[in-house]
């Protein structure tokens, strides 16, 4: 989450490196102290008092399995929601931005609005649109969960459009392509060989936050009646509140991993960076736990 | 325009290329609207194989268009594009086997220049081992053969465009299509590197559209330069008959450097201030014209030397046009005169009102306020009829 902070040298009016730490400090704060105080939970020895790590190691020890069977259920399901979220990003959204930037570029505000639009819309009034249109999506394809990734397509648009439009801001498209096109590329060849290479980091910065986003999500699944980690772990905090919350902080890691693995991708590679901006819509990592 | 008419310009199309030689490329009253703007309208040029042609005119004029629509990149609404015979409107760009160097950097950045340079072909399905080697010697025909493995970031804008030129030349393309490609270049790279496109150029014998906006450029390189304007060509032809005889009061302004001084057209000649000078288009219409007389087409003698014939003097009614030796100069005052390197040029203050500039020689000298006598070469010069 320090990457903004690199940019700052040179910027003519940079806050001073006090207000720089004050900032990043209050900010710190308050993503630390939760995630802190669910530690600090999970370590309490019930009425006691006194810290072990005895709930952290009978999880692990026992896996899940029994109470815990229908949170491995749900983790499927949310796995299983990421991978299809992410394929329609890569499927609808990138060939979609790529024709329009490169073939109507009259189009880009048009798309860019419709993209970031979802981002103002509360989960429940989505739902309240989406209860009617999922009722008819039952009757045809049934009510899996599956249909869900419909849902999270849409809720992930703003944050995988900006992760790629600014990739798509940094390169050339339309000059490579046409140059590409000369070469002797049809469009296949353009696509693969040329801009998907060139927007490689884009494209993986747009899928893992769009499975970031997938992992945290409750609102929407819980609403629609469907299960997915974040509502299995809501069922188990019911029963057992250490262990969600375990849960919890676990998956925050995982989401925490992706986002460095998306730092990583812009300083990694032979050519130097270009400024991939990181999106102000990581700190929804977290996703919405109840 | 009809189609089918040969541009007047063209001479006859030599029937058949040789193999390896070029390809005969011809554009046929080829339109293309943007919206309601003409980019392009009836649109002929024929391209001789192995000729480069330099398609010159100022910005908005339409030469990316032409370009692009030879290229494929953009369609056509009207008219044919032809390459040695063949009516090629109906290919996509992939497939009409054209090299092109574009305006701005255009290589593809995770590759590396002799990817670059390896993509045409391996577009084209040719064995690795082969690829490579030809891609060796193309960047060894651009003097880049030592930097196969560096990247575009790691490499100078000319060097850049090297590699794009070897990338555009290693499939052995019809056409050679250069978009202006030296313009982001500073003066001294873009003279070595358009020698350098030109012998290249004329080495494989390749049939070249060079696009730019700067004439010493066109003329320069080109066996022959085509001059467009709002859409059209206005006339094509060597560099020499481009800048001697400019069919147009445009062309004669845009190519190289005119004076433009009022006249009045009479009996086929223009009258300067009293000195009568041939017209280009001896069938003008009389009356009061601007007349376009080329810098060096003057020249400056110091006042009261012998032979500078006080012609000015004279009554402005001398008719005998041309044949009066007292018809050929105008006495003056020196305004400013700067240095130039190879030459020098020199604005006079014309005692009959008017400035002129007059390119010469270094070595002659004159100073600010100095009384000079300007002399008309008497080159037929063009005449645009004043409103
Ligand atoms: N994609 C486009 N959409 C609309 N109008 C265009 C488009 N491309 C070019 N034009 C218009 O067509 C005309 C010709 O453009 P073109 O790019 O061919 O000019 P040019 O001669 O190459 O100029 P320059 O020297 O500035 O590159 C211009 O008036 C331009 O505004
Ligand atoms: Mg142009």
């Amino acid at each position: 989450m320090t990457a903004g902070i690199g940019t700052a040298r040179g910027v003519a009016h940079a806050p001073g490196r006090l207000t720089r730490m004050l900032i990043l400090g209050g900010v710190g704060l308050v993503f630390a102290v939760p995630i802190l105080a669910m530690i600090e939970f999970t370590l309490r020895r019930g009425l006691v008092g006194g810290y072990d790590f005895q709930r952290w190691i009978e999880l692990f020890q026992n896996g899940l399995t029994g109470e815990y069977a229908p949170i491995l259920a749900a983790l499927v399901n949310s796995v299983g929601l990421a991978v299809g979220t992410v394929a329609i990003v890569l499927v609808l959204l990138v060939p979609t931005m790529l024709l329009v930037h490169i073939r109507f570029p009259r189009l880009r505000r048009t798309l860019e609005i419709l993209c970031i639009l979802p981002i103002s819309i509360p989960a429940i009034v989505l739902v309240v649109g989406l209860a009617p249109v999922f009722s008819v999506l039952a009757r045809y394809v049934g009510s899996g969960v599956w249909t869900l990734a419909f849902a999270y397509g849409i809720t992930v648009l703003p944050f995988a459009y900006r992760a790629i439009q600014s990739n798509l801001d940094g390169v050339d498209v339309r000059t490579l392509s046409e140059a590409a096109r000369t070469l002797g590329a049809g469009w296949a060849g353009v696509l693969l060989r040329v801009l998907v290479p060139n927007l490689r980091r884009g494209i993986l910065a747009g899928a893992f936050i769009a499975v970031a986003v997938v992992l945290g999500e409750f609102t929407i699944a819980s609403l629609l009646s469907r299960v997915n980690l974040q509502t299995a772990l809501v069922v188990v905090s019911k029963n057992d509140p250490y262990s969600a919350v375990i849960l919890s902080l676990l998956a925050l890691f995982v989401a925490f991993l992706l986002l460095l693995a998306i730092g990583r991708l812009g300083t990694e590679r032979r050519r130097p960076a270009r400024a991939f901006t990181p999106t102000p819509t990581t700190s929804t990592s977290g996703g919405d736990q109840s | 325009m009809s189609h089918t008419e040969t541009p007047s310009a063209q001479p006859t199309a030599r029937p058949t290329a040789q193999p390896g030689t070029g390809s005969v490329v011809v554009f046929a009253g080829v339109a293309k609207r943007y919206g309601t703007h003409l980019a392009l309208t009836a649109f002929d040029l024929t391209l001789q194989a192995g000729e480069l042609v330099a398609l010159l005119g100022p910005s908005g004029s339409g030469k990316t268009t032409a370009l692009r629509v030879l290229a494929g990149l953009e369609s056509t609404d009207d008219g044919r594009i032809l390459i040695n015979g063949d009516d090629v409107s109906g290919l996509p760009t992939s497939r009409r086997d054209m090299g092109m160097v574009f305006q701005s950097y255009s290589l593809f950045p995770h590759l590396s220049a002799g990817e670059n340079v390896e993509f045409g072909l391996r577009m084209r399905r040719v064995p690795a081992a082969e690829r490579r080697e030809r891609a060796a010697a193309a960047l060894a025909l651009v003097g880049l053969d030592a930097h196969y493995g560096r990247f575009a970031h790691e490499l100078s804008g000319g060097q850049q465009q090297r590699v794009a030129l070897a990338r555009a030349l290693v499939t052995r393309p019809r056409v050679l299509l250069l978009d202006e490609p030296l313009s982001a270049l500073d003066a001294k790279v873009r003279v070595q590197l358009r020698d350098e496109i030109r012998r290249i150029q004329t080495e494989l014998g390749i049939t070249t559209l060079f696009v730019t906006h700067d004439q010493d450029e066109a003329l320069a390189v080109a066996d022959r330069v085509a001059v467009m304007r709002d859409g059209r060509i206005e006339q094509v032809g060597t560099p020499e008959e481009l800048y001697t005889r400019p069919a147009t009061p445009f062309i004669a302004d845009f190519v190289g450097l005119s004076n433009r001084l009022p006249g009045v057209v009479r009996h086929g000649f223009a009258r300067v201030h009293g000195v009568v000078l041939p017209l280009l288009d001896p069938s003008h219409a009389d009356g009061p014209v601007r007349v376009y007389v080329r810098q060096e087409d003057l020249t400056l003698v110091p006042a009261g030397q012998p032979g500078d014939a006080s012609s000015n003097t004279s009554p402005a009614g001398t008719s005998l046009a041309g044949t009066s030796p007292a018809g050929t100069s105008l006495a003056g005052t020196v305004l400013l005169s700067s240095f130039l390197g190879s030459l020098r040029r020199t604005s006079v203050q014309l005692d009959q009102g008017g400035t002129v500039v007059v390119q010469h020689d270094v070595r002659d000298r004159h100073e600010p306020g100095a009384a000079v006598v300007v002399r008309f070469a008497g080159a037929p010069v063009p005449v645009e009829a004043a409103i």
